[in-house]
Parts: structure tokens; sequence; C-alpha cells
């Protein structure tokens, strides 16, 4: 010995396997299980609603995206801008609209079907059918006079009950012809179109070439009496077009809408008003962020209200094993040993709570998702993620109290535990 | 001449406070291997703060330790914990056992955290409990124990790894004279088997298993026989 007392290398540095580390820290948690359970409920609701809110709504949006209407997804309209002039609105000052607008729709990429549609005033005038056969029975009805490409059927998705429709020829030709909806049919008593029934809107006699049955769209032209463009333009001064129906390709209703007032009114296209459906991946991810702000806000809270739960019992638990702490620096261990085991300890915790509670959000997005029959989709990291978010829970949640424990010094934490 | 276990030269603790306490005022003393020695004095007078100093949990603030020759005050705080670790076993009068582990668990927690090869744990542990007189115990939990039986529990668990020097503080204190008895029986194979020991008493009769006495008065130590050095 020498009393300078050259400290020899035999001194061993304290040391603890990570093995045993986790070893210790679980059997601890399992030596009480009611409280380790109950330690980890906060963390389990909080990890659990945010699992289920993430699922939730990845779910919903996906099911807005499949139902959402294929019809409406693939409409574009196209109308005349009201012109606001000096005196108050005043409509159709200008025919913005080509004649020819259907054939210039229909050139454009992705469009399946394309129609023109417009009122047409018959000034007031009433529409009747011959015979005449109870002179007091009514027989002069108001019914809307409508002119229509032919194109209109197609995207109205028209079906006749007897007759045809017209086409290009009789609006050239600007031919006397009428198809008229089953309502319009029924009022005018007319059944059949086999014998050229004849009606009479005013003086003008059109005959009546084909009823219509059933429409998918424009079900005003169910009471209605439609006529030709060209028929229109000539025995009714019809001098503008109301609207310009397309039909596009799934997918193309974006691209459609912002290349046909292009195409219809190249000088000045913004005078044309464009109405294309909402973009569903818009409205999918529009849904999602809504759905997300308010339950994320809930599973955060719910696993700060965990993390703290956690924090709590853990420091509760420091307290009541101040006896262990000094025991175990009395058998060797650091300070950083005590701190780990602790550490650990609220980790595992938060490990658990995260793995039940991801379970438990999954369970939920599935059982939503089956009494709506919809098919429940859930990002591939969520299941993953939510046992290491548990475990920074648990850690961080942990961190206080360990540093509480391994700051004690084992004389006092001897005396004062038993 | 090997180093002797402790060698406490003038060592002094005195405890900060409004009206400081001395609890040791410059203490001699020599320990060497092999040696069993008991420590009695009146309550306050010290005994417990010489056994923290001796085990590496309390600091002098004045005078010098040397345990096995290496001077405690050279080395950090985290030489000073593998020090104790490694070399020193405490037996408290509460026992201070972890509840609802098994007997075993218990005498394992001293292996943990000074490099005791896994392999030999187990052997260890149960060696040190038929020790004690509890191999048949091993797998039962600690709270269905009976006093005398906890008590030797916990000093397996401060002999399993193999210190060279073993304090304790009034072992006997929370048991009855025949549960003491079993007690000392197995301090008394200890010694026999060359280890040192230092025994914090009040009992007479627990004193007098010890082959050597000192006596601590307020702080101070002193020799109540001649027995120093002697086996
Ligand atoms: N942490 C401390 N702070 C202040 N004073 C202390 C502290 N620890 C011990 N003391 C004082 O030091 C003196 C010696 O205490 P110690 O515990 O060593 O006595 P003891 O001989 O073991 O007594 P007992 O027989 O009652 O156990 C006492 O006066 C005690 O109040
Ligand atoms: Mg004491």
């Amino acid at each position: 010995m020498t009393l300078l007392g050259q400290p020899p290398p035999s001194v061993v540095r304290p040391h603890l396997a990570f093995r045993d580390l986790v070893a210790e820290s679980v059997t601890s948690l399992l030596a009480r299980p009611g409280r380790s359970l109950l330690t980890i409920l906060g963390t389990v609701l909080g990890i659990g609603a945010i699992v289920a809110t993430l699922g939730l709504s990845k779910t919903a949006g996906n099911q807005i995206v499949t139902r959402f209407d294929a019809l409406a997804a693939t409409s574009v309209t196209v109308t005349q801008r009201n012109e606001f002039g000096w005196f108050g609105p005043s409509q159709q000052t200008v025919n913005l609209i080509p004649w020819d607008a259907e054939d210039r729709i229909k050139r454009l990429n992705g469009v399946l079907a394309a129609g023109i549609k417009s009122n047409v005033s018959a000034d007031g005038q009433l529409t009747r059918s011959v015979p005449i056969n109870d002179p007091l029975a009514q027989t002069e009805f108001a019914i809307n006079l409508v002119a229509v490409s032919p194109g209109l059927f197609d995207i109205a998705q028209a079906e006749l009950r007897s007759g045809r429709f017209f086409d290009e020829g009789h609006s050239l030709r600007a031919d006397p012809v009428a198809v008229i909806g089953r309502s319009a049919a029924q009022r005018l008593n007319l059944d059949r179109v086999d014998h050229q029934p004849a009606i009479f809107v005013g003086d003008v006699t059109l005959i009546v070439i084909g009823i219509i049955e059933e429409v998918a769209r424009e079900p005003s032209l169910l009471d209605a009496v439609v006529i030709p463009n060209g028929t229109a333009r000539k025995l009714f001064d019809l001098n503008g077009i109301d609207e310009v129906q397309i039909r596009t390709e799934i997918g193309a209703a974006q691209l459609i809408g912002s290349q046909a007032a292009t195409a219809l009114y190249p000088n000045e296209p913004n005078r044309l008003r464009v109405a294309v459906p909402p973009d569903p991946r818009a409205v999918k991810g529009a849904v999602e962020e809504d759905v997300n702000a308010l339950f994320l806000v809930l599973g955060g809270v719910s696993l700060l209200i965990g993390a703290i739960g956690i924090a709590n019992v853990t420091l509760v638990s420091v307290l009541e094993r101040v006896g262990e702490i000094g025991l175990r620096r009395s058998v060797g261990a650091a300070r950083r040993h005590i701190a780990a085991q602790f550490l650990v300890e609220s980790a595992a915790m938060g490990f658990i709570g995260g793995i039940v509670g991801a379970s438990g959000g999954v369970l939920v997005v599935v059982a939503v998702s089956a009494t709506r029959t919809w098919t429940p989709v859930l990002d591939p990291w969520i299941p993953l993620g939510a046992p290491a978010l548990g475990i920074v829970v648990g850690l961080l949640a942990g961190l206080y109290p360990a540093l509480k424990a391994s700051r004690l010094e084992p004389v006092e934490a001897l005396r004062a535990g038993l | 001449m090997p180093d002797p276990v402790v060698l406490l030269d003038r060592v002094s603790r005195t405890f900060a406070g409004t009206t400081p306490v001395h609890a040791l005022r410059h203490v001699d003393f020599r320990l060497e291997a092999g040696e069993y020695v008991s420590v009695v004095g009146p309550s306050g007078s010290g005994k417990s703060t010489l056994l923290h100093v001796l085990g590496l949990l309390d600091e002098p603030t004045d005078g010098l330790y040397f345990l096995d020759g290496i001077n405690v005050a050279l080395i950090n705080d985290a030489e000073r914990t593998g020090l104790r670790g490694d070399r020193i076993g405490f037996v408290f009068q509460d026992f201070h056992l972890l509840r609802h582990r098994t007997v075993t668990e218990n005498v394992l927690t001293a292996l943990l955290y000074n490099r005791f090869p896994r392999r030999e744990r187990h052997g260890a542990a149960v060696e040190a409990l038929e020790r004690v007189g509890l191999g048949h115990r091993m797998d039962q939990t600690t709270d269905k124990l009976s006093g005398g039986e906890r008590q030797r529990v916990a000093i397996a668990r401060a002999i399993v790894s193999r210190p060279s020097l073993l304090l304790a503080d009034e072992p006997t204190g929370n048991l009855d004279t025949a549960t003491s008895e079993s007690v000392l029986e197995v301090f008394d194979d200890l010694r026999s088997d060359g280890l040192t020991l230092v025994v914090v008493t009040h009992d007479e009769t627990v004193s007098a298993h010890a082959a050597r006495h000192v006596r601590m008065v307020d702080g101070f130590l002193s020799e109540t026989t001649s027995g120093r050095g002697t086996r």
C-alpha cells in the first residue's frame, strides 16, 4: 500500500447489461400488473383515438372518391356570363356561344358527348294538340319549349317510349318536328307517334316524332316540347344559346373545363362561365383534413393526459420505491442505472399502451367500416408507428421521475424507505 | 504483508447545518482481513455513519480512507459505486428486500451491477442461500418469510458477490432472541471462512460473538478489548 494511494486497475466500474435492465424493469412491472394496466389506460385511449382518427378519415376519404357520383363528376356546363350594363342586368345582349358549339366541343380530347340547350320563348303562347275530343276539357297548356342539339339527348341519356329523336338534318332543314317528354305527352293526351300527331305552339304546327320515357339527367325535358335548334331559330326567332353541356371521360372534367371556354369563344374566353364538378381529390383531401384536425387534437389531448398519467404513476412509484433505490445503490447500481430502470419501465408501459391502443383503434376503424359497408383503409405506418409513439410518450413521461430517482442519495434512500 | 481491508486515518464526518453535527471525529481504524468486529455505543454516537463511510455510501469530510489499499478519495463517484458493488456487502436492520420478488431474485440483484459472469450467477445465488440455510426457500416470494428468514436472505444477498467486507447495521434489531441466534450462527460461519465482518449492535450477546470490540461515543471511536489484529 502506498499512502498516496494510487487506485489500482482492479477497480470495476459499475455496469448493467441491457438484458438485465430490461428484465428487471419488466419484472417490476409484472409484479404489479393491475397498477401497470391502469397506468397505461390514458396512453391506450390517446393512441387508440389517433389511430382510429387517421384510419377513419382515410377510409371515409377513400369512400368519397369511390362513391362520388360518376355522372356529376364527368359533367361540365358552359353558360354565358350575365353581363351587367349601366341599367342593371340585361340578358343575352350578345350571343357569345356559337351555333356549332357541339362540334367544337366534341373535337376536344376526353369529351364523350356534348349538346346545347336553350329555352325558347314562345311569347306566352300555349300548346295544344288535335283532335279536340271533349269541348269542355282543357286543351291548351303552358308547356316549356326547349331547343337542343341532338347531342343533348345523349347527355341526358334519354330513352324513348315511342318514335325517334330528331337529328342534325332536321335542324339544318328547320323541319317543324318535336320530341316531347312523357309528362307533356300525357297532358297533351298523346300516347303514340306512329300516326304523326301534330301539336300547335301558338300558330306554329309541329309534328311529334318521339316521346321521351325516361332521362338520367335534365328531368325538365320530361315536361317540355323539345325542338331542333334550326327549327327554333327559324320558327321561333331563337337568337342565342343558353348552355352547353359536356360529358367527359372519368377524370377529364377538370381539363375539359379549362379548355371549353377557349374552344367556344377564343377571343374572350372568360366571358363564359364554366361549371366543373369539384375535384374529387380535393374533396377527399378536404374531408381528411377536417376530420383529422378535429380528432387529432382530441387524440393529442388524450395522449397528453396519458403521458401525465404515466409520469404521475412513475413518480409515485419512485417515491414508494425509495428503499429499493437505496438498496440497488448499495449493491453497486450507479445513478444512471437507477434512471435507466425507471425510464425503461415507463417506456415499456408506453409501448404496451401503444400496441393496445393501436389494436383498439384498428378495431374501431374495422367496426365502423363494417356497419357502413366501407372498405377499411389504413396507412401501414400507423400500426407500426403507434407503438413507437407510445415509447416516446413513455420516455418523455419517465424523464422527470427517473432523474428524481437517480438524484437520491443512497444513505437518505436507505433511511427513508423500507 | 497484504493491505488491511480497512484503514481509516483521522476520518471525520461532519453534517453541515445551523448546528453542525460531528458524527465522526478523527477516527483511526484498521481492519485486517478475516477480522470480526462489533461496534457498540449509544444512539446518535455515529455507528451508522461509520458503517456508511466504510461502505462508500457516504464520504468523510476529513481524513483518509483506504479500502483494500485504494484511497477512495482519489477515485470518482462511479468507481466508488463499482467498488461498493464489487467488494462490500450490506446487511440492514430492516432487511431491504424487494417485495413481490422471489428469494433467489432478491439475492441475484447483488450480481446485476458488478460484471459477475452471467453463467455463474444462479449457482452463486444457490450457494449463498444454502450457506444461510435457505436452500429450500429459493422460489418463495419474500412476503411469506419470517423475520429471521428475511434477514438470512439479506445476508445471502450481501455475500453472494464474494465481497471483502461485510457491514451489518443492527442485523438482529428486528428479531427475537431465537431468530437472532440463527443469524449470528451464519456470521460465525462466514467469519470462519475468512470474511471480514463489522457488526453494529446494541445487543451484548450479539457483540459477544465478535473477537474484537470497538465503542463509539459522540463520534469518537475507542477499542474496548486489546484484541486488535487477532483471529
Ligand atoms: N444526514 C444527516 N444530516 C444531519 N445529521 C445527521 C445525518 N445523518 C446522521 N446525522 C447525525 O449524526 C449523528 C450520528 O448518527 P448515526 O446515525 O451515525 O448514529 P447511530 O450511532 O447509528 O445511532 P443509532 O444507534 O440510533 O442508530 C446523529 O446525531 C445524527 O442525528
Ligand atoms: Mg444507527
